[in-house]
């Protein structure tokens, strides 16, 4: 238990951050104090006590620094049949020795490039957790990929954390993708041992006109792990943008994903699945702004909810006035396994034009006994058939992962809990 | 082969089967018939395994065990087979997967070794020509979708496929038109043996014009209150219910 308030404990932060960005840095600090950390009330963090959680379980609100990563560490924990590209990061920094690349993609430090417009797609002043990253980021990574390339083999964003008493890790990425061009992420968190630590991550994504990105991301942390993970994309045009996001494991999990459609005739798609047990919160809110006329957004987020296990889905869809011909479609479906499994799903539909087709839908049920029975009739025990109805439901998100490698990594990541105990 | 004596069951507190009896040898097969709200369904269900109703009195000997204190599931590893009124649909569960994962837990069960996906394929193929069923249907989601024959066909598939001792069809006619209750139907008397059994539950004698019972049983309160030979079945279709349930309630008011 940390003796430390909550003022206290950002200021060591501060305090360690680097000299680069300076008034970056102090826009982001400035930022962060007009917000402060969310309070127990604040309606975004309502269901989950992220400051709370906070100050009592870290007690070392300083930065991680990298530790050590060999190749082996790395070749083990690329899924297996991966083909592609992999930047591997130590708590946050970049390691460009352990890392590859290809053509018509460009990786630097964000130490080492000129005039990137950093926070101006995750804006500082949205979210109190992006100012903090944007006052105290050590280094991070801009990612960009030429005009017209299509990059057909994905991009493992490979990030190993590790930290002591609970240090901050703070991985700050941009990632820029050219006009007419085609790029598909995994960002896949590993913890390299149990002990806990807070990840405050910024990911901010400018796509081209008429470009076409993938964003997936991992989450498979130890259960001691906090993080707040902020994903923001600007999609331009003709543009289609996609994100998966699948969380199996952690303490308190918050994902802030915000998509912008800025373009006509774009395209946002939200996946998400959650796979809870114990005592893990994972609180997903997504928001998409339809600026303009005929875009269209889809959603679907899933999740399984075992133990004392706790879920959070908050799905925002605003559509802006001039926004006509929007067609917006968002779902949340939950299967809760446990009377102390606790879900809080709430969709929020603001639409200030009148020409659009918006729909929206959340479930949250037990498993169908009817289902179960009938599997039971059949011979199949009554552990085997709840795993199969329980795949069956995750199928459907699992169903858009379109990389082989890593949808495969993932079902048997699921069907070996599926399978058993859940 | 199946033995029940003295059968109660009760759902929620309410008793639906009040003093079953009925003797099932290998090679025979038997017709229930009955009124909506007889307790036909509920038999089957209880025979089967199904957890909401609640077995008050009475016992099931199968093949000389005890059925009901089996699992669902350990039911189906004996052999006893139901072939529900209402089909499931499960999503994302395809047929071929569903049923290649039932049948090794039966053979599993039996002792035998699993089947590997080229000979698991190939009794595929030939208990689908049984039952004319397209292969397409069985790579899709279970009964997603289905018209009502398609699910008819694909239960009496999953029946060819499993191989059980005792079958039981509850309401198998119901929602299906003239050729699938004679596809179905064939398929059914093809897998008759001298070593196996079936118990049709219907409300129609329809049925019974392809699938032909040795005995008919006629089940009302939840009783078995008359049985005979497939001849009763006619009398039934000709004259309908009313006269066995009036002979029944005036002897229950003697």
């Amino acid at each position: 238990m940390s003796t430390l308030t909550q003022q206290e404990l950002v200021l060591g932060l501060f305090e360690a951050a680097p000299a680069t960005f300076l008034s970056l840095r102090q826009l982001g600090k400035e930022s962060f104090y007009a917000q402060g950390m969310p309070a127990l009330k604040s309606e975004e963090y309502k269901f989950t006590p992220i400051a709370k959680k906070l100050e009592s379980c870290l007690t070392d609100f300083s930065p991680a620094k990298p530790v050590k990563i060999s190749a082996d560490q790395v070749k083990s924990a690329v899924f297996a049949g991966f083909e592609g590209v992999v930047l591997v990061f130590s708590n946050g920094q970049y390691l460009p020795e352990l890392s590859n690349s290809t053509e018509g993609l460009t990786v630097n430090l964000l130490s080492k490039t000129e005039n990137t417009p950093l926070g101006s797609i995750a804006k500082a002043d949205k979210d109190p957790f992006t100012a903090l990253n944007q006052a105290t980021f050590t280094d991070g990574l801009h990612v960009s990929i030429d005009n017209k390339k299509v990059i057909e083999s994905p991009i493992l964003l490979l990030q190993f954390h590790q930290a002591r008493g609970g240090q901050v890790i703070s991985p700050r990425i941009w990632i820029e993708a050219g006009d007419f061009s085609k790029a598909t992420f995994i960002d896949y968190q590993v913890s390299l041992d149990d002990a806990p630590y807070f990840v405050n991550k910024v990911v901010e994504i400018k796509g081209g006109v008429h470009a076409n990105i993938t964003y997936h991301s991992l989450q498979e942390e130890s259960n001691q792990v906090i993080e707040v993970s902020n994903v923001v994309t600007d999609i331009q045009q003709d543009s289609q943008f996609t994100s998966t996001q699948i969380t199996l494991s952690g303490d308190m999990v918050r994902n802030n994903l915000t998509l912008n459609l800025l373009g006509s005739n774009s395209v946002g798609n939200m996946y998400g699945l959650y796979l809870l047990k114990g005592k893990t919160h994972v609180d997903n809110h997504t928001n998409v702004d339809h600026t303009i006329p005929h875009a269209e957004s889809n959603e679907l987020y899933k999740g399984i909810l075992a133990d004392q296990s706790r879920g959070v889905f908050n799905g925002k869809i605003f559509v802006r006035q001039i926004a006509q011909k929007t067609n917006a479609f968002q779902q949340n479906n939950n299967i809760l396994l446990s009377d102390d499994a606790i879900i809080n799903t709430k969709p929020q539909l603001e639409i200030w034009a009148d020409d659009v087709k918006c729909s929206h839908g959340c479930t949250v049920g037990q498993l169908d006994e009817e289902a179960l029975f009938y599997l039971q009739a059949r011979g199949i025990d009554k552990i085997t058939a709840r795993g199969l109805l329980l795949y069956a439901f995750a199928g459907e998100v699992l169903d858009k992962i379109e990389e082989d490698s890593l949808r495969n990594y993932i079902v048997n990541q699921i069907q070996k809990r599926l399978g058993s105990n859940f | 082969m199946l033995s029940i004596k003295n059968l109660h069951a009760s759902i929620e507190g309410t008793p639906i089967l009040r003093g079953i009896n009925l003797e099932v040898k290998a090679g025979e097969v038997h017709a229930i018939m009955g009124p909506n709200g007889s307790g036909k369904s509920t038999l089957a269900s209880v025979l089967a395994g199904r957890e909401e109703y609640e077995v008050t009195e009475g016992e099931v000997l199968f093949q000389g065990k005890e059925l009901l204190a089996l699992s669902p599931e350990d039911r189906a590893r004996e052999g006893v087979f139901l072939a529900f009124q209402y089909p499931i649909e499960i999503p994302g569960v395809s047929t071929t997967n569903f049923l290649r994962t039932a049948l090794n837990q039966v053979r599993e069960y039996r002792g035998q070794e699993p089947l590997d996906a080229v000979k698991f394929l190939s009794l595929m193929k030939e208990k689908m020509a049984l039952v004319e069923i397209d292969q397409k249907l069985l790579s899709r989601s279970l009964n997603e979708g289905f018209s009502g024959g398609e699910k008819k066909r694909n239960e009496i598939f999953q029946m060819a496929m499993l191989n059980p001792v005792l079958s039981i069809l509850d309401e198998t006619d119901s929602g299906l038109d003239i050729d699938a209750l004679r596809i179905v139907s064939n398929g059914v008397n093809k897998l008759k043996s001298d070593t196996t059994a079936t118990i049709v539950v219907t409300h129609y004698q329809r049925l019974l014009d392809y699938i032909v019972p040795d005995f008919v049983h006629v089940l009302y309160k939840g009783r078995i209150v008359k049985s005979g030979t497939k001849e009763l079945a006619l009398e039934l279709e000709e004259k309908g219910y009313d006269w066995i349930k009036e002979e029944v309630d005036s002897t229950a008011t003697v």
